[in-house]
């Protein structure tokens, strides 16, 4: 099932696994009622990579990054975050380790409607009683370009600011890990294209690994590597996608769905 | 659209019962209240009805509901005169003894403080229900002056037996009996309600209390068959001397009834107060609650709208909701109401008011009155939310966040800048009326309008505490806390409302703690110029006692003087008096009362000395003469002296003792000022004194600090209770708050679960809706304290010169209350805390 991903040549040697899963399933439900969301997921992230997760709904994409994340535990398998194994983690250290190591993008923003742009950002920081990195906050701030707008309140901010603000929010404690899901889902395509390079430029300018779900290929045309699932499998990737080959991929995997 | 709206009832079953559940309490204070008065009333009634024979005579004035204790008699040639009478079938005389205790075997008075002891002849006359007044349960009638027997409750509480000797505390000489107790007896109608009554053989009373002379108190008659009330009376009328009236059973029952229905009525006019004051609470809590719901349902409304509901039906749908909870509420809280009543019975049964066989029915009045109450105030507070819910455009429906249309905060200013000065105007009015109840009723009213009115300008007047409060918080608890603030602050209208609630309880509490603390120091004030004495003597519950404790305390080694001070009840030109009776000597030599004008060796018999306010009040000068009303009639005084300004007298009109006997009052001593000479030793005449009052449990020697102390904690005793009923209207706010809480919580599910997302931990959030709920508390409280004590200083202000004359602020204990307020703000987060804290991350972050 990876003849693909043979031919279009494996991760570079120099680069190490971010997180991974092994025999990962999540079932929903009971008895006639019964889902396998996940059903046996291996798959790795690798550092420094952009990495696009696509399929149809219901593929189980979204309960991959969920269990991936720290937001929902697995039926079985075993989500591994760098070394951790994140099933021997209890709730405490669960919600240290999303505060210090994994950053989030919702597709519905999500910010804090009392809070100031500047405020939000560093809002997973300050929970953790700790002040940001100045020489770091400058380069986050010049990467989402947003300095003029610090002082305002998300309900002041447009859609594409405020989701900025949130990618801002995600990098700003140097995690090891985002997890982005559909971030452009609720924006117009301009500013869905200025969250996208600015993802890829923290991948290419500071190594940032970003794990994104998006139906969108031009969205995943900003990426490394695209992973396919389906009916809770990884069924295909690509390497270096581009529109169309994200596209022919897609096709051909509606294809074989109807066959 | 009713399907939607009881829907909607049901799927939010929790969040309408908290709301429901201050209607639940206020009505049940409301018919709780009623519950009560009407059992207490046929309990009296009872024992009115059970008490009073077909035709009763008595000295004129005498036995009237409240009469004082009384010592005029009928002679006994009376009594032969009424049994040649054909009508009367029986002829019973007797004699009474009020403040007759009896002593339990821990030694103990029966009863304690509240209810009345009374001593009776032994008769066996017929009530006006039929049964015998009294009816022997065990044991003989008593004979000769040894034997008495007494009714089953008061020797099952004193743990006597018949055949058991009994102490008896006496109004008379000697102050202490022994005496065997060889029957027992039940009353005709059930219960005394607490009372203690002793009944004696025939002549015994007048043998030991009447100076052994042959006269009675009473004669009750029972009519002969065929021969009416009215028929028996106008008989007995003909043959009673001068001054003794006959008056038939039930006119008397009906002039007692009167007097008790108004006594009931007062009680439970200051219950209704209260529960007032809960209700108004929980208006405030239902407004919000309601207003929370319209608001997160706001999109469902508009979808409504916009298929076709008109606004008619989105606002009936809310009103009906509301109508729902109003029957649901109310139908607990007459439930509850009834167990209340059960309650205050324990609780008035620990004063001795003993209603353990009264009946508790529920009549439909309270149950009328129940549901007014109820369902009314869910519906008025029901109806701001309701009608914004109906302006809810349609196509709100296809908007992501729908923001209500509100009124802007200038308005609200407005409005309660107008309440605020037209509650102030009718406070001012109400302390000028004369009127009392009017007067109380105005400043009563304008209190309220005060309140309403600071709470709809509090979103504004709270804001630099609340700022205050936000950078305390940021500075301690870091971004949790700048957090908890700012959510304070997201919705400033329902922060006010809910912090307005707890504002309302805690202005009265505060109100009635400088009330209390001003009572205090008044009291203090003026027992410091009343007893110049080292000692006094008085009884605890305040009911007078024997003269011959003066006399044997005179007898004691190192006694200067004894002053007998006597006090009661007159008319002097149609407005009530106290007089005061005492020996002019004693009194001079025991205490200091400077007399201003004349002297007070001038206080022979038909002689008075006035206070300053007396004079000026009936316009009396030295010399004039002036007629004092008794029970028995008018006595003729003339005015010796007046009292100097600092003469804290505790009287209006000061006669001599002959003169307040020959009025018919009981010769029974109130206080006994004490003086020793100089050269005794405190302690040791304080231990001889002592020794003689050890038989007497009702009786106590104190210095003046130790008195006063006794008296304040009587304040004290008062304020706690009072504390108490408002703590009913604390409880209901502190729901509020839970309430908005809860309610808050889950309108923020989503930013919650960003907010556990990106990492803040369980503890961290739960500490975030603490310190949420602790704003709101304080605020409430630190508004509610401040307003307390303004309107506590302007009625000390008011009643100044009724002797509550001067101002204490109880600094402390108000800080108290404020501090509290924090703690119950963190009690009031816990559960809205903890669910918070279990929500499910990613199911939060979903939610829509």
């Amino acid at each position: 099932m990876t003849h693909r991903a043979e031919t279009l040549g494996l991760p570079r040697s120099d680069r190490r696994v971010a997180a991974r899963t092994v025999a990962l399933r999540k079932l929903y439900g009971q008895g006639e009622a019964e889902v396998h969301a996940l059903d046996g997921v291996d798959i790795a992230f690798y550092e420094g990579e952009f990495t696009a997760v696509m399929g149809a709904s219901g593929s189980g994409k979204s309960t991959l990054m969920h269990c991936m994340a720290a937001l929902d535990s697995p039926t079985d398998g075993r989500v591994f975050l760098g070394d951790t194994d994140l099933s021997s983690l209890k709730d405490k250290q669960l919600t240290e380790l999303r505060r210090d190591k994994i950053g989030f993008v919702f597709q519905s923003f999500n910010l804090v409607p009392t809070l100031t742009a500047k405020e939000n950002i560093e809002l997973p920081l300050s929970i953790a009683g700790r002040r940001p990195d100045p020489t770091w906050f400058d380069t986050v701030i010049d990467t989402v370009n947003l300095r003029d707008r610090l002082g305002h309140r998300p309900n002041e901010l447009s859609g594409g600011q405020q989701q900025r603000v949130a990618c801002a929010r995600a990098l700003m404690s140097r995690p090891e890990i985002v997890f982005a899901d559909e971030p452009t889902g609720n924006l117009d395509s301009t500013s869905g294209a200025e969250v996208l390079s600015l993802l890829r430029r923290s991948v290419d300018e500071h190594g940032q690994t970003i794990v994104m779900v998006t139906h969108d290929p031009v969205a995943a045309a900003y990426t490394d590597r695209v992973v396919f699932l389906a009916d809770g499998l990884v069924v295909d990737e690509l390497r270096n996608p581009t529109r169309e080959s994200v596209l022919e991929e897609m096709g051909e995997l509606t294809a074989r769905a109807m066959a | 659209m009713r399907k939607v709206t009881l829907r909607n009832l049901v799927a939010h079953k929790v969040r309408l019962f908290l709301s429901a559940f201050a209607i639940v309490l206020g009505v049940a204070f409301v018919s709780g209240s009623f519950i009560f008065t009407d059992a207490m009333g046929s309990a009296f009634s009872g024992i009115i009805s059970g008490s009073t024979a077909d035709v009763e005579i008595a000295p004129e004035g005498a036995n009237e509901f409240d009469s004082a204790p009384d010592g005029r008699t009928i002679p006994d040639s009376v009594v032969a005169d009424l049994e040649q009478l054909d009508e009367a079938a029986e002829v019973d005389p007797w004699n009474q003894v009020q403040a007759m205790y009896v002593v339990g075997e821990d030694g103990k008075v029966v009863g304690g403080n509240g209810p009345p002891s009374f001593a009776f002849t032994d008769t066996d006359t017929r009530a006006l229900t039929g049964r015998k007044i009294t009816t022997y349960v065990a044991g003989d009638r008593p004979t000769g002056t040894g034997e008495i027997a007494m009714d089953v409750a008061t020797a099952e509480k004193g743990d006597h037996q018949v055949g058991d000797t009994v102490q008896l505390v006496t109004p008379g000489d000697p102050p202490t009996l022994e005496v065997e107790l060889v029957g027992l007896v039940e009353f005709g109608e059930g219960s005394l309600g607490g009372a203690t009554l002793t009944l004696w053989d025939g002549q015994a009373l007048q043998e030991l209390f009447f100076d052994g002379e042959r006269a009675w108190s009473g004669i009750s008659l029972t009519a002969a068959e065929g021969v009416s009330q009215q028929q028996l009376r106008d008989a007995a009328a003909e043959v009673l001397p001068e001054g003794v009236t006959a008056r038939t059973g039930d006119d008397m029952v009906e002039d007692n009834e009167e007097g008790l229905q108004k006594i009931l009525g007062f009680l439970n006019t200051f219950l209704l107060v209260f529960a007032t004051v809960a209700m108004v609470v929980g208006t405030y809590l239902i407004i919000n609650t309601f207003s929370i719901l319209v608001a997160q349902r706001s999109r469902e409304l508009a979808l409504l709208r916009a298929i076709g509901a008109s606004r008619r039906q989105v606002n009936r749908s809310v009103l009906t909701e509301a109508l729902v909870i109003g029957i649901v509420g109310s139908t607990l809280g007459l439930g509850i109401g009834f167990l209340l009543a059960q309650g205050l019975r324990a609780l008035f049964g620990t004063i001795g008011l003993d209603l353990s066989t009264a009946e508790f029915s529920i009549e439909p009045r309270t149950v009328l009155v129940s549901y007014l109450v109820g369902i009314g105030v869910t519906m008025v507070a029901a109806y701001l939310p309701a009608r914004r819910a109906s302006r809810i455009p349609p196509v709100a429906a296809m908007r992501d966040d729908v923001a209500l249309p509100e009124a802007s905060l200038r308005r609200r200013l407005i409005i309660g800048t107008v309440l605020l000065v037209a509650g102030i105007g009718l406070m001012i009015a109400g302390f000028q009326v004369e009127n009392g109840t009017t007067g109380l009723t105005m400043i009563g009213v304008g209190m309220l309008s005060i309140l309403v009115g600071v709470s709809l300008m509090s979103p504004v007047i709270g804001r630099p505490l609340v700022a205050l409060l936000g950078a305390t918080y940021r500075r301690t608890f870091g971004t949790v806390g700048q957090l908890a603030a700012q959510n304070s602050q997201r919705n400033p209208r329902r922060t006010a409302a809910t912090a307005s609630a707890l504002m309302i309880g805690l202005a009265l509490v505060s109100l009635m703690s400088v009330l209390g603390a001003s009572a205090s120091a008044s009291t203090d004030k003026a027992l410091k110029a009343a007893i110049t004495s080292q000692f006094i003597v008085s009884n605890v519950v305040g009911s007078p006692f024997s003269p011959n404790i003066a006399e044997q305390i005179r007898d004691v080694d190192g006694i200067e003087a004894v002053a007998q001070f006597r006090q009661a009840p007159a008319e002097v030109k149609r407005s009530r008096v106290f007089v005061g009776a005492s020996d002019p000597d004693d009194l001079a030599a025991a205490s200091d009362f400077p007399v201003a004008v004349g002297s007070m060796t001038d206080l022979a018999e038909g002689a008075a000395i006035i206070t300053p306010e007396a004079a000026e009040e009936q316009d009396l000068a030295i010399g004039d003469e002036f007629q004092m009303n008794f029970p028995s009639g008018p006595v003729d005084l003339t005015v010796v002296g007046v009292f100097g300004v600092n003469a804290s007298v505790p009287a209006n009109y000061l006669v001599s003792l002959d003169t307040f006997e020959q009025a018919g009052l009981a010769p029974l001593d109130s206080f006994l000022f004490v003086e020793k000479t100089e050269a005794a030793d405190a302690d040791a005449v304080r231990a001889d004194v002592d020794e003689i009052l050890k038989d007497l449990p009702t009786v106590t020697l104190q210095d003046p600090g130790e008195f006063a102390e006794q008296q304040k904690e009587q304040i004290d005793f008062f304020l706690n209770i009072i504390y108490a009923l408002l703590g009913l209207a604390v409880i209901i706010a502190i729901l509020g708050i839970v309430n908005t809480l809860a309610l808050s919580v889950i309108e923020r599910t989503r930013e919650i679960g960003l907010l556990r997302a990106v990492g803040l931990s369980r503890r961290q959030l739960r500490r975030m809706v603490r310190l949420e709920s602790v704003i709101v508390a304080v605020l409430g409280a630190v508004l509610g304290v401040l307003m307390g004590v303004a309107f506590g200083i302007a009625l000390q202000r008011a009643i100044a010169d009724e002797g509550i004359d001067v101002l204490a602020i109880p600094w402390d204990r108000l800080l108290v209350f404020v501090g509290l307020a924090a703690l119950v703000g963190v009690l009031a987060a816990v559960l809205p805390a903890r669910r918070a804290a279990r929500l499910d991350v990613l199911r939060a972050i979903s939610t829509e």
